[in-house]
């Protein structure tokens, strides 16, 4: 496992490098380039902040209330026995549905719980692996006027199930379950 | 859907509050919430710029159009039914590599064009081709090298190793996508015995 880390740790940088070098060795002009696509960046995280301000608004309400710590009450038994810890539940059924929403979740989870927990490992994994299916499935569709999905939305979702599952199980391979 | 999810959950938290007396703790909870999304996408901003301007150096210089090379003969036996030197493979490719380098806004378009391709095959009937449903089933797995919004959140709550979760992350996209496929293939085989 420690190799995992060391992988994990020298990739990006390696990434970095190799990019750069390879930019430099065709004649891009690099750092032009890269300020032209960072201006990109800006974009889209100041684009998300309504998405994200709706989201986490309402899981605090939830979660403040009290209505959260019942809801986890009654379903941690059931999660529990399937080895899926009840506090990442909602975050499992808005994934799906709404990547923006499963954003702000993954950061609640993380702000709460902490990034290096079994739940805030398990958060970060998930919201990488996985996509948002309806959405996909909508856009890309609904671009070309396709009415009927055929068995899409099945294998979709299927495939979610299934990503969940393998997302569990190598997080607590690699990280243990604490 | 996810309008009913979200006033579903604000709905009930101040019903629970309500009847909880929990009130004064929601009251806190707006604002409390607001600003932290607001924190968060500040911080989201320095990794951002930083990944998408290196992207760009990566588009620019051909990178990615060679890993589309590279992966070509993998891909072409996914889809079977779109002929090897057709518009839509190449759509699908630069599709599969942009998800993969975490440039959504990117990946969309192309995997738009993509589908348009994959209509014209598909005789411009209304009902998904088996090849779209592949592409959608890979796509929703959305396989993924740099989970960079993820590693940039992580900072912003300090974690004591932000990147210790993409080696993970690339496991579980990989098995999961190879999940998604034989799914797909078993519903295409179910579909076909029944004619």
């Amino acid at each position: 496992m420690q190799l995992i880390s060391v992988i994990s740790l020298t990739f990006i940088p390696l990434l970095i490098g190799f990019i750069l070098l390879y930019g430099t060795f065709k004649q891009v002009p690099t750092y032009e380039s890269f300020v032209e696509g960072g201006k990109e960046g800006i974009k889209i995280a100041v684009s998300i902040i309504p998405f994200l301000v709706g989201m986490m608004v309402s899981i605090s309400i939830f979660r403040a209330s009290g209505a959260l710590d019942a809801l986890m009450k009654w379903i941690r038994p059931l999660m529990n026995a399937m080895g899926v810890p009840a506090e990442i539940v909602p975050l499992l059924i808005i994934r799906p549905i709404s990547g923006t929403a499963a954003l702000g979740m993954t950061s609640d989870l993380i702000a709460v719980y902490g990034p290096d927990t079994f739940i805030g490992r398990l958060a970060s994994v998930l919201q990488g692996s996985t996509d948002t299916t309806f959405y996909v499935l909508t856009v890309y569709f609904g671009a070309v006027g396709i009415k009927k999905m055929g068995d899409a939305l099945k294998v979709g979702l299927l495939a979610d199930v299934f990503g969940i599952i393998v997302a569990i199980i190598v997080v607590a391979f690699v990280f243990g379950t604490k | 859907m996810v309008n009913y999810i979200w006033v579903f959950m604000t709905i009930i938290g101040v019903v629970f509050a309500l009847i909880n007396g929990t009130m004064a703790e929601v009251n806190k909870a707006i604002f409390d919430g607001a600003k932290e999304a607001v924190t968060l996408c500040i911080g989201l901003i320095s990794v951002l710029v930083f990944w998408l301007g290196i992207m760009r150096i990566a588009e620019e210089s051909g990178l990615l159009k060679s890993l589309t090379k590279l992966f070509r003969p993998l891909v072409k036996r996914l889809f079977p039914e779109v002929p090897p030197n057709h518009p839509a493979m190449g759509y699908i490719l630069s599709n599969m590599i942009s998800n993969m380098f975490g440039l959504g806004n990117a990946a969309t378009p192309l995997g738009i064009k993509a589908m348009e391709e994959l209509q014209k095959l598909n005789g411009g009937i209304n009902s998904a081709s088996r090849s779209m449903v592949t592409f959608l089933a890979i796509n929703t797995a959305s396989i993924t090298i740099i989970p960079t919004t993820v590693i940039a959140i992580r900072m912003t709550y300090h974690s004591a190793s932000p990147t210790e979760i993409v080696v993970p992350t690339i496991i579980a996209t990989i098995i999961s996508a190879a999940g998604a496929i034989v799914i797909d293939r078993y519903f295409y085989y179910r579909r076909s015995r029944k004619g």
